[in-house]
């Protein structure tokens, strides 16, 4: 480690400033269409009865996820051990729905390392929600409620992942054979240059030929009926063939939200987690310590509910026009 | 042994080997569907040939960085069939045919400085700086004092290229031409 020439950090030379960009990534106009979102938002739920709850985003421990990485933080001066930001509030939502709170929602600011593009910042607001006695149809039909009434996008098309890749893709994603599709894979126009594996080859005809089409056909669309394999805390219909009770919101081609008729079963979550903590080793990743407040709670009971999360950047680019997060966001990752 | 790039390090601008050719990066997009992987979908430009094409990474892809370099290079002559440079300190020399120099030609004045593009050690483009020095061998007589905003006209220059100057321009002059855009900026100054 380099010592410090000083004790305080030096400035930059001030004529060098002039090239600081210190200004935010959105218009003022951009931001007070936000908070208008936000405060039409809490009116929407207000008005059913849902009540907004706030979690630590500070968390000794988050339940691991696939493809998702979580940010350490270090507390200095003291002997604690490290946190971790969460990446979403899910694990504290259930535990406050295990303790009989009713229906409620959050807008959790979430952090996500890497995730840094055009429809991506590595620091997020989520807008999460959950409704106990409600299964994953009651709640997609209310997810598409809230867009029309915030994005006026009008009624929803339902549509399962099966039907959209045989209209789009031109074959069935549950049941192709993975060596049929690695070959149909390369002659994508962006084929993949290693082998990301089945839903790895799935994601890339989703982005590649799917969502083109959703951009095109516009307004709002559910997609629901995904493989097993493509969500962690769904329950699955036993078919055959199998599919997970996941569900998302597409409104002009953008994924706007994901949701869940929400696994309850403590075991067989407790299985995902381990499933998804190896893959974290197998990646060269330290494993995750196990949520043992999470799933203790599980085993108390967790009331059957549909879980909901939406990305509120998103929902506001599109309620702005706008073409990326960083136009919607006071200062976007670089500018941070 | 190969520089090696991991996918988040794919930026515009960047020359990567792929299918054991060289590219240069001409747009990276980021991708991540919900509870899906990352991805970095790239588009290239194939050096040799610029043929464009798209290729999509994921997070633990590797790529290996192009082994290309630039070398500023002096422009000695053109035989008709190869365009001859060297490097004035080692004295290092290398050819490169029509296709190769494309619309560089334009700009190939003798004793010029360009950057000559060497792919594993052979000469396979070349560019020319961003603003070149050329005299005008041929134009219309020049209006003395004519500094008509936009009013302008054909010049040929040493080189053969012909730029769009204003009208109080004469044969025999020296100009300042921008080679990225092929246009007039200024009168060279002695």
């Amino acid at each position: 480690m380099e010592k410090p020439e000083s004790d305080s950090a030096a400035r930059i030379p001030a004529p060098a400033r002039a090239a600081v960009s210190w200004r935010p990534t959105a218009t003022v106009e951009r931001l007070r269409l936000r908070a208008e979102l936000l405060a039409r938002t809490r009116a929407f739920f207000a008005e059913r009865g849902v009540m907004e709850v706030e979690t630590p985003m500070l968390l000794p421990t988050v339940p691991v996820e696939k493809h998702i990485h979580p940010i350490p933080a270090l507390p200095e001066g003291t002997h604690e051990r490290p946190r971790f930001l969460h990446a979403s509030p899910e694990a504290a939502m259930k535990r406050l729905l295990a303790a009989g709170c009713g229906a409620i929602y959050q807008f959790a600011r979430v952090f996500r390392a890497g995730e840094w593009g055009r429809l991506h910042n590595p620091e997020f607001t989520m807008l999460e929600w959950y409704r106990p006695g409600w299964d994953d149809q009651l709640l997609m039909r209310e997810t598409a409620q809230l867009a029309d009434q915030l994005l006026d996008c009008g009624p929803a098309t339902m549509l399962s992942y099966r039907e959209l890749f045989l209209e789009h893709a031109g074959f069935d994603p549950l049941l192709i054979e993975s060596g049929q599709l690695k070959k149909l894979a390369a002659a994508l126009p962006a084929p993949p240059a290693g082998n990301p594996g089945r839903d790895g080859l799935l994601d890339l005809f989703l982005v590649q030929k799917v969502e083109p089409a959703l951009q095109t056909r516009g307004g709002a669309l559910i997609v629901h009926g995904y493989p097993p394999s493509q969500a962690a805390m769904a329950r699955i219909d036993p078919g055959p063939p199998p599919t997970a009770r996941r569900f998302e919101l597409y409104v002009h081609g953008v994924e706007l939200a994901n949701g869940y008729w929400e696994l309850t079963n403590p075991v067989e979550q407790e299985e995902r987690l381990n499933q998804a903590n190896r893959q974290r080793v197998k990646e060269g990743l330290a494993p995750m310590p196990m949520d043992d407040k999470f799933l203790t709670a599980l085993e108390a009971g967790l009331p059957s509910c549909a879980g909901v999360a939406l990305g509120f950047d998103r929902l506001v680019m599109l309620a702005a026009g706008a073409a990326s997060l960083s136009e919607v966001m006071a200062f976007d990752w670089e500018r941070a | 042994m190969a520089d090696v790039l991991t996918h988040n390090q794919l930026r515009i601008g960047t020359r990567v080997e792929v299918d054991n050719l060289p590219w240069v990066i001409v747009d990276a997009d980021f991708v991540k569907p919900g509870k899906g992987q990352a991805f970095t979908k790239i588009r290239i430009k194939n050096l040799l040939d610029g043929r464009v094409i798209e290729r999509t990474f994921k997070s633990s892809d590797t790529v290996n960085k192009a082994d290309v370099v630039d070398k500023e290079m002096q422009f000695l002559y053109s035989d008709g069939e190869f365009w001859h440079f060297m490097e004035p300190a080692t004295y290092e020399q290398a050819a490169l045919n029509k296709a190769q120099v494309g619309d560089s030609v334009h700009w190939m004045k003798e004793q010029s400085t360009f950057y000559v593009t060497l792919w594993a050690g052979k000469a396979i483009t070349v560019t020319p700086p961003p603003f070149v020095i050329l005299t005008i061998t041929q134009c219309e007589p020049g209006e003395r004092g004519n500094t008509v905003t936009g009013a302008t006209k054909p010049a040929t220059t040493e080189t053969g290229a012909v730029v769009k100057v204003p009208l109080f321009v004469n044969e025999g002059e020296r100009v300042k031409v921008d080679t990225r855009t092929g246009e007039y900026v200024e009168r060279a100054k002695e």
